[in-house]
């Protein structure tokens, strides 16, 4: 019997993880370029009293997300195109749009694992207080990463077989995903107020859930005719 | 599983940007054919198999399956399809039995059962739970023929099947493809090898520059009559 599309997608999504658990390769490159980030950053913007800039740290934190996040989805798409695995998943009989849907939840639970790290470490050293709203701090995360790894695992997947692709990634992504960034830092940064700013932030999870929704229905719908060569 | 008897390349032409790589082939294949697909590298071969595959739309032409466009049957005309291309599709990192049961379940396959026999068909059974990283080119290439393999497909399309395998295993390639042939499937090979393929193959399409130059039943001094076609 043919399998489901959630089936589908959770098999991919064992099976990418079942390759990271045994190489690491993305957690660990996408970690340690995060981690480097936000030092890199933290050099520029904490003054020599250990105060940081005002304002700083929501920026800092989304820019960190995006550019590891970038990282993990060349990485994740490599694999597939050194072996060209990718078109054995397009050639079995089971929905295309569910094979996206597996690399989308691979790529949704590894940038998880890097903001996990992240957010702790940008709020010591920035001073920010991310831990006064935890739930809403989630929720902003979760739907910025759902909206930048959607496009960003279409996009990949686009390019797998293109010569440029680590240079087309990025200038193909950022654009795009603007609207996401910009949500998730402003969201953010309305909760490092003092006090914080709670409708503000709220107002934000809504345009990132509409975004969502929007990016993610766009990217089912059209996997399946870009991926036909 | 879709049931056809017949696959027919109607008038198929396949452009890359301004490339042609396929131009105005036409070429049907028949329940119990073994075709082999001849031609020197660059002559169109692989993009033949991929267009047969779905894995391509033809720029213009039609592949049909049973007299139905591949449009028309949908996903489940991919399980009758079973393909081993120049490159294996198996993933270096995990084991070859992680391989064959991802592919198996992903086919929607009774995965325990059919892992088992692919292994001792593959002769992998011993290293079953070795990663594929440390296979050979042989080892790997009987594995991904398994894999190819899996769900029993009524259309078997093979680009150069015989890469890296000794002359046993060569053999027994070679058998395999006769029982599948033999128990209805169409086999579609393409290769360059006229050696391997004298004697297994029914019939012969010669490919060059894209187009298709032969198609006749396979006879005896295929070399000669190659060289007569292609030049080389």
């Amino acid at each position: 019997m043919r399998p489901g599309f959630v089936t589908v997608a959770l098999l991919v999504l064992k099976k990418d993880l079942a390759i990271e658990f045994k190489s690491r390769e993305i957690v660990y490159t996408t970690l340690f370029f995060a981690v480097a980030c936000v030092m890199i950053f933290s050099f520029a913007f904490v003054m020599e009293e250990g105060v940081p800039v005002q304002g700083a740290a929501a920026g800092i934190l989304w820019i960190a997300v995006a550019f590891s996040g970038t990282l993990a989805l060349g990485r994740t798409f490599e694999r597939e195109r050194y072996t060209e695995t990718l078109r054995a998943l397009l050639l079995a009989p089971a929905s295309r749009s569910a094979v996206y849907a597996g690399k989308l939840l691979g790529m949704i639970l590894m940038m998880a694992a890097t903001e996990a790290v992240l957010t702790p470490m940008v709020a010591f050293f920035f001073h920010a207080p991310f831990f006064a709203r935890p739930l809403l701090l989630v929720a902003l995360l979760a739907l910025g990463t759902v909206g930048f790894a959607s496009v960003g695992t279409l996009f990949a997947a686009m390019l797998v077989r293109t010569r440029t692709r680590d240079v087309l990634l990025p200038i193909l992504l950022y654009p795009v995903t603007i609207p996401v960034i910009i949500a998730g830092v402003r969201g953010t940064a309305a909760l490092l107020q003092s006090p914080p700013e709670e409708p503000v932030a709220t107002l934000w999870i809504g345009l990132l859930t509409a975004f969502d929704v929007v990016f993610v229905t766009l990217a089912l719908w059209t996997f399946e005719p870009l991926m036909t060569e | 599983m879709i049931a056809f008897d017949d696959v027919r390349l109607v008038d198929v032409s396949r452009h890359f940007g301004r490339r042609r790589a396929v131009s105005h082939v036409s070429l049907r294949a028949t329940s119990g054919d073994i075709i082999g697909l001849l031609g020197p590298n660059g002559a169109g071969k692989s993009t033949i198999i991929s267009l047969l595959a779905t894995l391509v739309s033809p720029t213009s032409g039609s592949v049909t399956y049973g007299g139905q466009p591949a449009g028309a049957l949908g996903d489940e005309l991919r399980a009758s399809i079973g393909l081993l291309a120049h490159e294996l599709y198996l993933y270096p990192e995990l084991t070859a039995r992680q391989n064959l049961e991802f592919f198996a379940r992903l086919y929607g396959l009774d995965s325990s059962r059919i892992v088992e026999a692919a292994l001792i068909a593959s002769g992998l059974s011993d290293r079953a739970n070795d990663e594929v990283t440390g296979f050979s080119r042989g080892m790997r290439q009987r594995l991904a023929l398994e894999r190819a393999l899996l769900h029993q497909p009524r259309l078997v399309l093979m680009d150069e099947p015989f890469t890296g395998l000794d002359d046993a295993a060569t053999g027994a390639v070679g058998e395999r493809l006769r029982a599948l042939s033999a128990a209805g499937a169409i086999v579609i090979l393409a290769t360059h090898d006229l050696d391997l393929a004298d004697g297994l193959v029914t019939r012969v399409a010669v490919i060059r520059n894209g187009r298709l130059v032969a198609d006749e039943p396979a006879a005896s001094g295929l070399r000669a009559r190659y060289r007569s076609m292609v030049g080389h």
